[in-house]
Formats: C-alpha cells, sequence, structure tokens
C-alpha cells in the first residue's frame, strides 16, 4: 500500500467537489442544493489544509476559519432567504421560482 | 500504515456521505448523511495535524450548521417536495462537470501519485508549540484585518437573516 501524500488528499478533494457540483447542477430541492453548496466549501477546506500540512505553513489553516466563516453566513442568509420564499410561495422545488424568467 | 488505513476509511466516510447525501429522496436523510461526511473531514483534518480546525469542524458545522439545516426541515413543509421529481433536467451541464473532473481523476490514476512532485519541506513548528496557538499567533497578528472583516460579514449576515425570516418589518 503507498504512503499517502499531498496529491491524494487533493484528489479526495476533487471528488468531492465533484459530488457537491453534480448536487447543485441537477437536484431541484433547495435544501440539498444548500447542503451540496456545504460539500463544495468542504472540499475547498480539504486542499487548504492539505497544502497547509506539506508546507508546514499555517496560512492555509487560517484561510480554512474563513471559509468556515463564510459558509456559516451563507447558510444562515441561504436559509432566511428560503424560509421567506417558502412562505410567499408554498415550494421548495428551485425550477418553479421563476419570478424573473421572460 | 496506521496513517494509509485512516485515510481510507475516513475518505470513504466522505465520499459515501456526499453521494448520499446528493441522492437521498428525503431531506432529513440527506441532513444525516451529510453529517457523516462532515465528520469524515473533522478526521482528515485531525490527520494532518490540524487540531484546532477537527475541533472547530465538530462544533461549527455538526453542532451548528447542520441544527439549523434540520430546523428550517422542520419548519418548512417538505412532504410535497419528497413527492416530486427530484433531479431537473441539467443532466447535460452536470454530465459535462463529470466529465470534466473524471479526465482529471483519470489522470491522476493512470500516473499515479508518485508522479506529482509537491515540494514537501522539512521545517516544522518549533517544539512545545501547540497548533491552537500558532494559529491563533498567525490569525490575530499577521490577519487581523481580514479577522475584522470576518466579524462584520457575520453581523451582516445575523441582520440579514433575521430580517428576511421576519414576517413584517
Amino acid at each position: 500500500m503507498h504512503p499517502v501524500t499531498t496529491v491524494h488528499y487533493l484528489a479526495l478533494s476533487a471528488a468531492l467537489l465533484l459530488i457537491g457540483t453534480i448536487g447543485v447542477l441537477t437536484r431541484r430541492n433547495i435544501v440539498i442544493i444548500l447542503m451540496s453548496i456545504e460539500l463544495i466549501l468542504n472540499a475547498v477546506n480539504i486542499n487548504l489544509i492539505a497544502f497547509s500540512h506539506a508546507w508546514h505553513n499555517l496560512g492555509g489553516q487560517v484561510f480554512a476559519i474563513f471559509v468556515i466563516t463564510d459558509a456559516v453566513a451563507e447558510a444562515a442568509v441561504g436559509l432566511g432567504i428560503l424560509i421567506a420564499l417558502f412562505r410567499n410561495k408554498e415550494t421548495v422545488q428551485a425550477d418553479e421560482i421563476d419570478l424573473l424568467k421572460w | 500504515m496506521l496513517d494509509t488505513v485512516l485515510f481510507y476509511s475516513f475518505a470513504v466516510l466522505v465520499l459515501g456521505g456526499a453521494i448520499l447525501t446528493i441522492t437521498r429522496r428525503s431531506a432529513v436523510h440527506s441532513a444525516i448523511s451529510l453529517i457523516v461526511s462532515l465528520l469524515g473531514v473533522a478526521g482528515l483534518y485531525l490527520l494532518q495535524q490540524a487540531e484546532f480546525l477537527f475541533a472547530v469542524q465538530i462544533v461549527l458545522y455538526v453542532g451548528g450548521i447542520m441544527v439549523l439545516f434540520l430546523f428550517v426541515i422542520m419548519l418548512v413543509n417538505l412532504d410535497d417536495a419528497a413527492r416530486a421529481r427530484q433531479f431537473n433536467r441539467q443532466w447535460l451541464v452536470a454530465l459535462a462537470a463529470v466529465a470534466a473532473v473524471g479526465a482529471e481523476l483519470g489522470y491522476f490514476f493512470h500516473r499515479g501519485a508518485g508522479a506529482f512532485h509537491i515540494a514537501e519541506t522539512a521545517a516544522a513548528l518549533p517544539p512545545g508549540t501547540g497548533n491552537t496557538e500558532a494559529l491563533a499567533d498567525s490569525l490575530f497578528s499577521e490577519y487581523l484585518l481580514p479577522f475584522e472583516i470576518a466579524s462584520v460579514l457575520l453581523l451582516v449576515a445575523v441582520v440579514g437573516s433575521v430580517i428576511m425570516a421576519k414576517k413584517r418589518i
């Protein structure tokens, strides 16, 4: 069995990013789209931590903290928007929210 | 050897949880799978000696964000959504994304991990300095301005989400 290197973490991160992207692009339920965005942000974090470990530089971990902060802000505002939408339109399907469509 | 076994078991947790998250019909099942995936990511942080981020990941993601998601799932009636069609018609775009990253992964597996050289320097931290301590030093000296901006961002997010969720301002 090969020893685990930074490249293994990068491959895992790419796979997680791929799964998150598929979720964002194909699901209709907005709650699950928001969860897929969390998956994408976690893939970014794995990347940052892997390089931080490889180069013994703490900058990557500090940036991972900022990414987590952004994820929290995004989840709070996104779920607030979702509640407002559900109150007005009674739906959580992304393709049924088409007020701005011609 | 132990590192390798742990890495692969955490990788299975991460990817398996992620795949279940985007395929389950019920949003609650998706949320539980997402928790499994995030715990796997926390384990990977621990393997990379990022102990502080390991704790933050569990406290903040699993304890904070996921509880927020579950609250919203309870508040919003998702029964109709669970019975409806789950996927939209954008599968061509998704297929293109899969092909792009799949080609990248295929190239990686074809060449093998040894073919990619990422310079791994040996300059370690001075002994006796913990990860949390070093991180705090860096965060409160070098990255003080981004830290303050992040606090403003959180304030804006709190005010914004309250205004969004309120019936009448």
